[in-house]
């Protein structure tokens, strides 16, 4: 169906007209999206925005690399903590500050990346779920990064802007996930995303034809650990505090389940992953409020189960869509997508 | 001198519960290849039935226990057969998310029935006279911990060396498909190997929730170390991968005492990590590079 004839046809960005009107109306849309919702709804799109950053990132790494990362909490905690420390201590402005946490977090996951040269599988996930717990544990632990109480962010300030409401903040970071989409998408048609792919579909014939397993493995890592230093530099702005007790395990589960829902190897794929698990996890937070459910639940937890610990709802839901997802639908909810676009492509077969 | 052989004492006696959630990992990991994430909730959930046994039905410590580990045994099994049994071929990725995924199911159950409040859980030793010998004293708590960790290896042991059932299960270890052969249920056995995996975990469960307190959170740490002390000597060994626990404990213990407690559960990941670059398969364990 996406026969390609010629490798320009490959690293286009828009193949047709239609794809360049889309992209232009969806644009479109997100410029006028802050004049059409609510203050509540905006810091919502903006949770997704930065989440759709790291699942792009993570995505990079596990989907497209084939490598297993349970440890980006780490990574987004050391890019939050960098971009404030460095306005906070050094007095950087934020449009230094933001890359400079990006880069941070990439020497990190350019470490991180050494061991997994001889480690798979289990070995590897225990090594990064280990990285991710000592990066918290130390944050937590030290003076200079405030220790258990966390840091206050300071504004969000680009010359003489600031960005202090969510519509101002919303500008900010849905013009840096954009450029980190873009560039995601471009990547993945270089001879870098071509190496990616040849090292997850098989790390011997990759070397073999002369792919540096050691360069290509390590860059791998490096990207998804700037992927994530940047949204974890955004996701202090807007929650306006950093504190080291939220970058747990938890979360680090959460960033996989977002691109094994949306879907592995795909760009679309994280972004859809990110937006859905978040809305979710916001919303099931509060699921006693819900029209008809909620107090159903209420009257089951009052009856079974403990009132107060409702809103622990939300991680079996999470962990049944997990497993739901690789049980049925291996390729996500991208993987739906293809299909149903298959389907109309070829219709009426 | 004392303080290190208190610290000798203390840092066997979590090794201990180390060990025995090392073990319940390994004898998954060995039969199906799935890291099980969720051992650590399946223990946690076992041993508040085992505290919900005893403070609503008044039962005795050794009954619920025994309960329990009825329950845990049940547990396993049906985590294999409703999650693991329908996964068709998931790889080593699909069942990594899958045992996240339980594992967060069974995490928000527990928060969801018992809150997050720390219950005590009440046990009949104590935690403060003990028996000294020489430079060594050790509390009752910690003396059974070490016992009761020692026995279950050695009832594992036997199990594996002088059953029908284990000798079954050590076929299917080693060859899935030749075992399929000779005539062994390979699925009913992998279902079973669950079953024996979680009530191994849930005694690690009864023997750390007197240390620490009662609550959702309590095996999320233990089950992390005796991950990384599996991993540590070998998944695939295991003698190894309780040794590998034990010696985790030990390390851990000792940087506690005599380096810095604040970052005492840093150094053990710090030591993993240094360790399998080392020797890619943990210590105890000959490294198969991957043919083509």
């Amino acid at each position: 169906m996406d026969m390609k004839r010629g490798y320009y046809e490959d690293i286009e960005l828009f193949r047709t007209k239609t794809s360049l009107f889309g992209v232009l109306f969806l644009i479109g849309l997100f410029v006028l999206t802050p004049f059409l919702v609510g203050d509540y709804n905006l810091y919502l799109i903006n949770l997704i925005a930065i989440n759709s950053i790291v699942a792009i990132g993570l995505n990079i790494l596990v989907g497209y690399t084939g490598q297993i990362s349970l440890g980006h909490a780490g990574f987004f905690a050391l890019g939050a903590y960098a971009c404030v420390l460095s306005m906070v201590k050094l007095g950087l402005p934020f449009v230094i500050a933001l890359p400079l946490a990006g880069f941070f977090a990439a020497g990190f996951g350019f470490f991180l990346g050494l061991p997994s040269l001889r480690l798979e599988g289990p070995y590897l996930a225990i090594a990064t779920l280990g990285f991710g717990m000592a990066v918290t544990q130390i944050i937590s632990h030290s003076e200079f990064t405030g220790g258990h109480m966390g840091i206050e962010a300071p504004k969000m300030a680009l010359g003489p802007f600031e960005a202090n409401t969510s519509a101002q903040q919303y500008a900010v970071i849905m013009t840096v996930t954009f450029i980190m989409t873009i560039a995601a998408i471009n990547m993945m048609k270089t001879r870098v995303g071509r190496a990616f792919r040849a090292i997850r579909d098989s790390e011997i014939a990759a070397e073999a034809m002369g792919i540096n397993v050691l360069k290509y493995k390590t860059l791998a890592f490096a990207v998804s650990a700037f992927y994530a230093g940047i949204a974890g530099a955004l996701m202090a702005f807007a929650l306006e505090h950093v504190s080291a007790g939220s970058f747990n395990l938890i979360l680090s589960i959460t960033f996989l389940a977002m691109i094994i829902v949306g879907g592995l190897g795909s760009i679309m794929g994280s972004i859809l992953g990110a937006a859905l698990l978040t809305y979710l996890q916001i919303k099931l937070q509060v699921i006693q409020e819900a029209p008809v459910i909620g107090p159903f639940l209420l009257d089951i937890s009052k009856s079974y189960f403990t009132p107060e610990g409702l809103p622990n709802i939300q991680s079996i839901i999470i962990g049944g869509i997990m497993i739901a997802i690789v049980i049925f639908e291996p390729y996500g909810v991208n993987g739906i997508y293809l299909r149903i676009k298959r389907y109309w492509k070829m219709w009426p077969f | 001198m004392n303080l290190f052989f208190d610290l000798f004492v203390g840092g066997i006696s979590i090794g201990a519960c180390y060990a025995l959630v090392a073990l319940s990992m390994v004898i998954i990991y060995k039969t199906s290849e799935v890291p099980n994430f969720a051992q650590g909730e399946m223990a946690m959930i076992s041993t508040f039935v085992a505290y919900t046994i005893m403070e609503s039905y008044g039962a005795g410590f050794w009954v619920s226990a025994g309960l329990t580990l009825v329950f845990a045994f049940l547990l396993g099994m049906v985590l294999e057969l409703s999650f693991l049994r329908p996964a068709d071929n998931p790889g080593i990725l699909g069942s990594i998310v899958i045992t996240l995924g339980a594992e967060m199911i069974l995490y928000g159950l527990a928060g969801w029935k018992w809150g997050a409040n720390q219950n005590p859980f009440p046990i009949p030793f104590s935690e403060y006279s003990g028996f000294t010998f020489g430079p060594i004293r050790i509390t009752e708590v910690n003396l059974w911990t070490i016992v009761a960790s020692l026995l279950i290896m050695f009832l594992l042991f036997a199990f594996f060396r002088y059953t029908k059932m284990g000798t079954a299960m050590k076929a299917v270890q080693q060859n899935a498909f030749a075992a399929k052969a000779m005539g062994i249920p390979t699925r009913r056995i992998l279902t079973l190997t669950w079953g024996l995996s979680s009530a191994t975990g849930a005694v690690a469960g009864m023997l750390i929730a007197p240390i620490a307190t009662l609550d959702p959170n309590m095996m999320l740490d233990p089950m992390l170390k005796g991950f990384a002390g599996a991993v540590l000597g070998g998944m695939t060994s295991l003698p190894g991968a309780a040794l590998g626990a034990y010696m985790l404990g030990l390390i851990e213990n000792y940087f506690g005492g005599y380096v810095s407690l604040e970052f005492k559960s840093v150094v053990a990941f710090a030591v993993i990590v240094v360790i399998l670059c080392v020797r890619p398969s943990g210590l105890f364990v000959k490294h198969y590079e991957k043919k083509v």
